[in-house]
């Protein structure tokens, strides 16, 4: 076995362990130990990357001396690499960016817990990235509801200690709808391991036994797992989570935790229940409309706000709800699109939160639109990177946005039976996004007479600027060199059959 | 000069006199002496200042406004949707529950013998479990080697949970200017501090506690039992110990250092331990961790060793939770 083939369980193993030291060490020191535990992790997992795509195959890792359906077992292939790799570049960028606000905001003998819990949410993410067990998965699916709850409320305010209140309730409603999937599953199966448990469902599946409790089973993962990343009925959390949590919070928790569950379920998909029972089980259905549903409606909630990061939020409504939309299409090709979407989207998101944070600190800290009028003059990097998060967003060539849409489409064309309903709601979203997107563009914009355009001066200005020039090269990657991407994404997904 | 009222003898020198209980008894008729002065310890009265809402009052205050505002007595529109609301809550869970009761009616019927369950993972365990973990309680052997990844989890799943406790509860003493602490509101200063029949309790059952404690958690992988409920033993064996005497003694031996330290500790040598062994695992290299004789305490390799850790970081969450519910400070 090769060195390289370790660098899963060194990633996990690290992200745990810099978490365990973080509250021995003073905040400063525990910032670096993340800082670095983070970048070496994006090291090695594009090393893993590369490693993968030289091969070409995915390899099974067992954590342990057993095999696996005794032992534990993790499995890298080239879309989990890629997953974490993508997921360290905006943890890294979000912290780079967020770290001036979370001086102000956090008081000092807390930072260092905040880093425990990035750090932990890391490791939890890339174990739902790399496992092949669904209990392994269950176990760092709590890992991440509780460290997210954490990083909610470490701004102590009172509304972020009711945002966290009604993240968690949501969120173990989730886990508890998840659970008992899984519970059931393994009744039905005798298996945890991922692979054996997608023999024994095939089976089930043509045998026709155990059809109603398969079934349930199916909705109840895939409802859980939906709620978990604020798809549009049970999405209640997500705005005051977004809008009041410490601004690298709201980044890493747009971008990455409502991702990791994505991910999980497109893995539970592919590897669990095997596409074809899961698109015969009719509940793709009910995803595709649910998804539908939060396109429209997310982005109407986010017309009517008055408070940008509130908007900003209630745009991820929207943007989950495309990417459940590509689920609930049922083909390959749409799975391509949404796994693109949850890359493209994580880019932007975090982009636009954390610019939002600059442009809003340059208006005397409110949030509120009337007192943002000419934020863009006052501070100029963050006004340029909002306007290439939105023009992203609303779906501009060059920008990220813009392909996943393109591939969206692409995949509606091939369904017949889903293509009206799904060309007309986008292009409907596609304008509601560029209605509030623009609305705020041209707001900030506004020059407001012959004020002072002073920038602000503040200690760690170098590192926000360069946080945002990475956000914005990325989106630009994304956009303009998507092709490769689309193939890496198409080449995993085969992997994962 | 004696003062006016002051009770004099013709009888007996002032002096003298003045040692006599008549004397005290006519000076306290008399009240030209106040007992308490010089007695009782005296202060002006604090004035007082105008505090801030509370959370509550805030909240009242928010609904008092949301009731004016929708007016739901009188809103005929609301008060439907209201009832309608409930109504579809009800008949949601109701449904709900019904589809659950119905598919679990179709699972496959529990204690036959061909159940998907019985395959050849647990016939494993049971078989060569013992050969292969070196620990006589099958369950342990399970957790904590077979699946010690999870067990891994699991643990950090607590320390997670207690670290996000301690940012919401955590209340540092605030300095003061002049250098010393300023003292937070808790209720080691109300508690009655000396219940004698809990503390003599007390005294006879915590070590007694802690002791089977310890035991459970060094046999785990002997008989039942294991980190998990061992550390929690210990745990409720040191909060007896608080609720019994106080801050003040619990603080000499468990401070927040105590739970930063032994939890790194603890988690550290799990994560160092169990990464050798996942590594020359997954490496097929040979562990060089005796196994030892199945049965005798020091045995079935690094199970003990983790038991320890689990045991450790249950107890230290157990009672960091309890301190932090009950005053926000070690």
């Amino acid at each position: 076995m090769d060195l390289v083939q370790n660098f899963p369980f060194f990633s996990i193993m690290l992200s745990m362990f810099s978490g365990i030291v973080s509250p021995v060490l003073p905040p400063a020191a525990a910032k670096w130990v993340n800082r670095a535990a983070v970048t070496v992790i994006g090291a090695l997992s594009l090393v893993l990357l590369l490693y993968l795509l030289g091969t070409g195959e995915s390899y099974v890792f067992m954590m342990g001396h057993f095999p696996a359906p005794w032992g534990n077992e993790i499995r890298a292939g080239v879309l989990e690499a890629g997953m974490a790799l993508f997921f360290c570049i905006i943890m890294l960028l979000s912290l780079l960016g967020g770290n001036h606000k979370l001086l102000t905001e956090v008081a000092g003998e807390k930072q260092s817990l905040y880093y425990i819990l990035v750090n932990l949410l890391l490791s939890s993410l890339l174990a739902l990235v790399y496992t092949n067990d669904i209990f392994t998965a269950y176990v760092f699916v709590e890992i991440n509801t509780i460290t997210a709850c954490g990083l909610i409320m470490i701004r102590e305010t009172g509304r972020t200690i009711e945002a966290a209140v009604r993240y968690m309730i949501m969120s173990l409603l989730g886990s508890g709808m998840l659970l008992l999937g899984l519970c059931i599953l393994y009744d039905l199966t005798g298996h945890l391991l991922m692979s054996n448990m997608r023999e024994q469902v095939a089976i089930l599946a043509q045998s026709g036994e155990y059809h109603m409790p398969l079934l349930v089973t199916i909705a109840l993962i895939s409802v859980g797992l939906s709620i978990k990343s604020a798809l549009f009925p049970f999405h209640a959390w997500l705005p005051d989570a977004y809008g009041y949590s410490t601004v690298s919070s709201a980044a890493i928790l747009s971008s990455l935790v409502s991702k990791g569950y994505i991910f999980l379920l497109i893995k539970l998909i592919y590897r669990v229940f095997g596409f074809q029972v899961f698109h015969d089980s009719k509940i793709v259905n009910v995803l595709f409309l649910f998804g539908l549903m939060g396109m429209i409606f997310g982005s109407l909630s986010a017309i009517w706000e008055n408070d940008i990061r509130r908007m900003i939020a209630f745009s991820s409504v929207a943007q989950i709800g495309y990417i459940f939309m590509g689920i609930g299409m049922g083909t390959q090709a749409a799975m391509t699109a949404s796994l693109f979407h949850v890359m493209s989207h994580a880019a932007t998101k975090s982009l636009l939160f954390i610019s939002a944070a600059g442009l809003t600190d340059a208006s005397g800290g409110s949030k509120k639109f009337a007192d943002l009028t000419g934020a863009g003059y006052r501070d100029v990097e963050a006004g340029i990177a909002f306007t290439v998060g939105a023009l992203s967003m609303v779906g501009l060539p060059l920008f990220s946005g813009f392909i996943s849409k393109l591939l969206f489409a692409q995949a509606a064309v091939q369904n017949t039976g889903k293509l009206l309903p799904a060309l007309i709601v986008l292009g409907i979203s596609t304008v509601l996004n560029a209605i509030y997107f623009m609305k705020t563009v041209i707001r900030i914009y506004t020059p407001v007479g012959d004020e002072v355009r002073s920038r602000p001066a503040s200690g760690g200005r170098a590192l926000y600027v360069a946080a945002l020039m990475g956000f914005i090269v990325l989106n630009l990657l994304l956009g303009v060199n998507s092709q490769p991407i689309v193939d890496m994404i198409g080449q995993g997904l085969g992997m994962f059959a | 000069m004696p003062g006016r009222g002051m009770p004099m003898s013709r009888l007996k020198p002032r002096s003298e006199y003045e040692k006599t209980g008549s004397f005290r008894f006519w000076r306290w008729l008399a009240g030209s002496r106040d007992p308490y002065v010089g007695e009782v310890e005296m202060k002006a009265q604090i004035p007082k200042e105008p505090r801030e809402l509370t959370i509550r009052e805030r909240m009242q205050e928010r609904q008092e406004l949301l009731t004016r505002v929708y007016d739901i007595e009188n809103n005929k529109k609301i008060a439907f949707f209201h009832r309608i609301y409930v109504l579809a809550a009800v008949v949601f869970c109701l449904c709900f529950a019904g589809i659950l009761v119905a598919m679990v009616s179709m699972l496959p019927p529990t204690g036959e013998a061909d159940r998907p369950v019985n395959n050849e993972v647990p016939a494993r365990y049971i078989e060569s479990g013992l050969q292969e973990t070196g620990a006589v309680n099958i369950v342990t052997g399970m957790i904590l080697d077979y699946r010690a990844f999870d067990t891994f989890g699991e643990s950090n799943v607590l320390f997670a949970a207690t670290t996000t406790v301690l940012i919401l509860l955590h209340e540092k003493k605030k300095k003061r200017e002049d250098g010393t602490f300023e003292e937070i509101p808790s209720d080691r200063l109300l508690e009655p501090k000396q219940d004698a029949i809990l503390q003599a309790s007390a005294t006879v059952l915590v070590p007694v506690i802690i002791l089977f404690g310890i035991y459970v958690i060094l046999n785990g992988h002997l008989s039942p039992g294991g980190g998990f409920s061992g550390g929690a033993i210990i745990g409720a064996g040191l909060i007896l110990y608080l609720s019994a005497f106080g801050f003040e003694k619990t603080e000499k031996l468990f401070t927040e250092k105590t739970y930063k330290y032994v939890s790194f500790g603890a988690l550290t040598t799990y994560c160092l331990a169990k990464s050798y062994s996942f590594f020359t695992g997954a490496n097929h290299l040979e562990s060089h961790i005796p196994l030892g004789t199945p049965g005798a305490i020091l045995s079935s390799g690094l199970i003990l060793v983790l038991n320890i850790c689990v045991g450790m970081v249950v107890a230290c969450t157990m009672y960091t939770f309890y301190v932090m519910f009950r005053k926000g400070d070690f």
